[in-house]
């Protein structure tokens, strides 16, 4: 039988989690910026913010830390019983769970907790969840909520769409003056968005670095490794960074390092992280000598086209372009062009009972996608955070006889 | 003579088999799994190797699979319950098949191919709804033992099963039958029909249909439901409850004519 297994250091992560410790310090340290702090959506109009000068917090980072955590257990009953059901979105209940007791991982940097917000700017691309997480904290400071609706299960990204989502990028702009008392720079925004995807190009270049067999990162090892992809896009910090740490995956790759020693069968991962699990998830697929070389969530903050030229349309093409957005005509079609481009022999999806607009498995997508590309598939069941939906004994089994079955058995 | 040891540390009850190089059950022994499944399982060894007349020692490669899959200190290896219920139902049947394996806490719907191959497999969400479980429960609120349920389910002409997904509240329509004065017979197969859906509608079920585990094994008339609500006939190898360590016996042979 296979030994326990470490996952292999990346170098670069320490520099990962001193730009990270930056970026907490200067939103919620001891010495204020002077900036009005906007709460943004991961994939929202981050660029817009950053280029008005506001200080740029991203509550599902804390959703996921709160997961990563495990506090997260005891957070979610508290936003369960002041009203919001336990069937929805967990990184919701999950903070504000947190904001109710005046808990947060943050604490343990020596910060006092997620910074109170001037305004709320969210993008429905994702799902309504982020919009109702905002309108809550908008209630709770009496400070404006704004945002984008962006049309769901959008097929092809056409002009039409792109130009009212661009319109109402720009429509952001007057309410955000009246908060940030400046006024709104286009060439500030043509750097922002310049560096952001720069800092974009470079996270898809380290992902796709999986591609090489054997892969020398993993997906769990891309959930940690997108932080700032997700926080600090749009800024040179970033950018930096991704130069970093894809140069020494590029040296793995060059001196045939592999993340999973003995790596025999490639997963593709569909579905958010379980972030509670994602140790010892890690552990057993290293264990079952088998890496999960590629997964769409990690794919989430590649945004091709941003364009410093265009800003708007740009911005507005990049997050209707999302792969949670898009029909399953899309998803099919794209995960099939990811299955071949990662050699992937099988795909874990994981239905995650408060994310149904991130779980994939649900609407035939795995049977249809088999057929089509002869890979077979799992479905784990769990949750993105509420360990309550989680059976440790039912995905170890899965997982495990999924390996088997690719292995022959 | 060689003999193989295939050990099933299941939810409810663990199960071991030995057999000799031809795929002969030499020995079995079966017992609830409580507490200490490694106790359990070298229980189960020095009485199955007694059944069988010979030493442990003359066992030349043992697997374990089942929940308990990794509490067994003398395997030699492990395998999943769902690779071992398809190989102990191949065995048998040698035929593309679908294998439904109806156990204490899971079921799973397990498809080979003709060459016994797996193609797929699918266990049933974090639910008790459609296992032994369900039935257990069932046969608390009517203050039955589990041994009486299938001669009443059997007894009964309504297929009139219960519908919610959720043991807890099939076990509140439990009551409302009883306040309606049904008969015990009719609520029990009202539970039978509950697990046959649940497994239903969990895959398809393509080739010849094979019924595995303590569930069916117990209760033979709830595969009989099932071949009906499939329309087609459900087969069962020789003692459904050991197939999976009857399967991780054989993959203990095979494994070891690989060397591994």
């Amino acid at each position: 039988m296979a030994q326990t297994a470490e996952p292999k250091k990346i170098q670069a992560t320490g520099k990962m989690k001193g730009l990270m410790g930056q970026y907490f310090t200067e939103l919620m340290g001891e010495e204020p910026s002077g900036n009005k702090m906007a709460w943004c959506t991961s994939v929202g109009p981050a660029e817009l913010l950053r280029a008005m000068g506001f200080d740029v917090y991203f509550p599902e980072n804390h959703g996921a830390m709160l997961g990563a955590t495990r506090m997260a257990t005891d957070l979610i009953p508290l936003a369960n019983a002041h009203g919001f059901s336990p069937d929805i979105c967990s990184y919701l209940t999950s903070d504000v769970g947190a904001y109710l007791k005046g808990e947060s991982p943050f604490q343990k940097l020596g910060l006092p907790g997620p910074p109170k917000a001037d305004v709320l700017v969210y993008n429905t691309n994702q799902c309504r969840d982020v919009k109702d997480w905002f309108q809550f904290y908008s209630r709770q400071w009496d400070v404006p909520c704004i945002g984008i609706e962006t049309p769901r299960s959008i097929g092809e990204v056409d002009l039409t769409i792109v130009q009212a989502i661009a319109k109402k990028i720009k429509s952001l702009i007057t309410p955000l003056e009246d908060v940030s008392g400046e006024k709104f720079d286009m060439d500030k925004l043509k750097d922002v968005v310049s560096l952001s995807k720069e800092c974009t190009m470079l996270w898809k270049a380290v992902l796709e670095t999986a591609a090489k067999a054997p892969s020398p990162l993993t997906f769990f090892d891309g959930t940690v490794q997108m932080g700032p992809a997700v926080v600090l896009r749009g800024t040179t910090g970033a950018v930096e960074y991704y130069k970093l740490l894809l140069a020494e995956l590029e040296q793995r790759v060059a001196d045939g390092v592999a993340a999973v020693e003995g790596e025999s069968h490639r997963i593709y991962w569909e579905g958010m992280p379980i972030w509670g699990k994602l140790r010892d998830l890690s552990t057993q697929f290293m264990e079952l000598q088998t890496a999960v070389v590629a997964s769409t969530y990690c794919n989430s903050w590649i945004y091709e086209d941003l364009d410093p030229d265009h800003p708007f349309m740009g911005m507005a093409r990049a997050y209707s372009e999302l792969f949670i957005c898009r029909s399953d005509d899309y998803k099919e079609k794209y995960m099939a062009k990811m299955i071949e481009k990662f050699s992937i022999d099988g795909v874990v999806y994981h239905d995650s009972k408060t994310c149904p607009n991130n779980s994939n498995n649900r609407y035939d997508l795995p049977k249809r996608l088999e057929t089509k590309t002869g890979k077979p598939f799992v479905v784990i069941n769990g949750d993105l955070n509420d360990l309550r939906l989680y059976s440790e004994e039912q995905s170890r089994t899965n997982i495990e006889a999924f390996v088997e079955q690719l292995a022959g058995a | 003579m060689e003999y193989f040891c295939g050990i099933d540390i299941g939810a409810s009850a663990a199960k071991l088999v030995i057999v000799d190089n031809q795929g002969h059950i030499a020995g079995k022994a079966m017992q609830r799994s409580g507490v200490d499944y490694t106790q359990t399982a070298r229980t189960l060894l020095d009485q199955s190797a007694a059944e069988a007349a010979i030493d442990p020692a003359q066992i030349v490669r043992s697997l374990s699979t089942g929940y308990g899959r990794d509490n067994v200190p003398w395997s030699d290896g492990k395998m999943t319950e769902i690779a071992c219920h398809g190989r102990g139902a191949y065995f048998h049947f040698q035929k593309r098949m679908t294998v439904i394996d109806i156990g204490a806490q899971d079921s799973k719907i397990i498809h080979l191919d003709a060459g016994g191959r797996r193609i797929s497999f699918k266990m049933n969400r974090k639910c008790a709804a459609g296992t032994g479980a369900f039935l257990e429960e069932i046969a608390h609120r009517l203050a039955l033992d589990i041994s009486e349920l299938n001669a009443l389910a059997e007894r009964s002409t309504k297929n009139e099963p219960l519908g919610s997904f959720c043991t807890v509240f099939a076990a509140t329509e439990v009551l409302a039958r009883i306040r309606a004065g049904v008969d015990v017979a009719d609520i029990v197969r009202g539970a039978f029909c509950s697990v046959v859906n649940r497994i239903v509608e969990m895959d398809r079920v393509e080739g010849l249909l094979v019924a595995t585990g303590g569930v069916v094994a117990h209760n033979p008339f709830l595969a009989t439901l099932l071949g009906r609500a499939l329309d087609t006939e459900a087969h069962m190898p020789p003692d459904p409850q050991y197939t999976g360590a009857f399967g991780a016996a054989l993959f203990a042979m095979q494994q070891s004519r690989k060397g591994q």
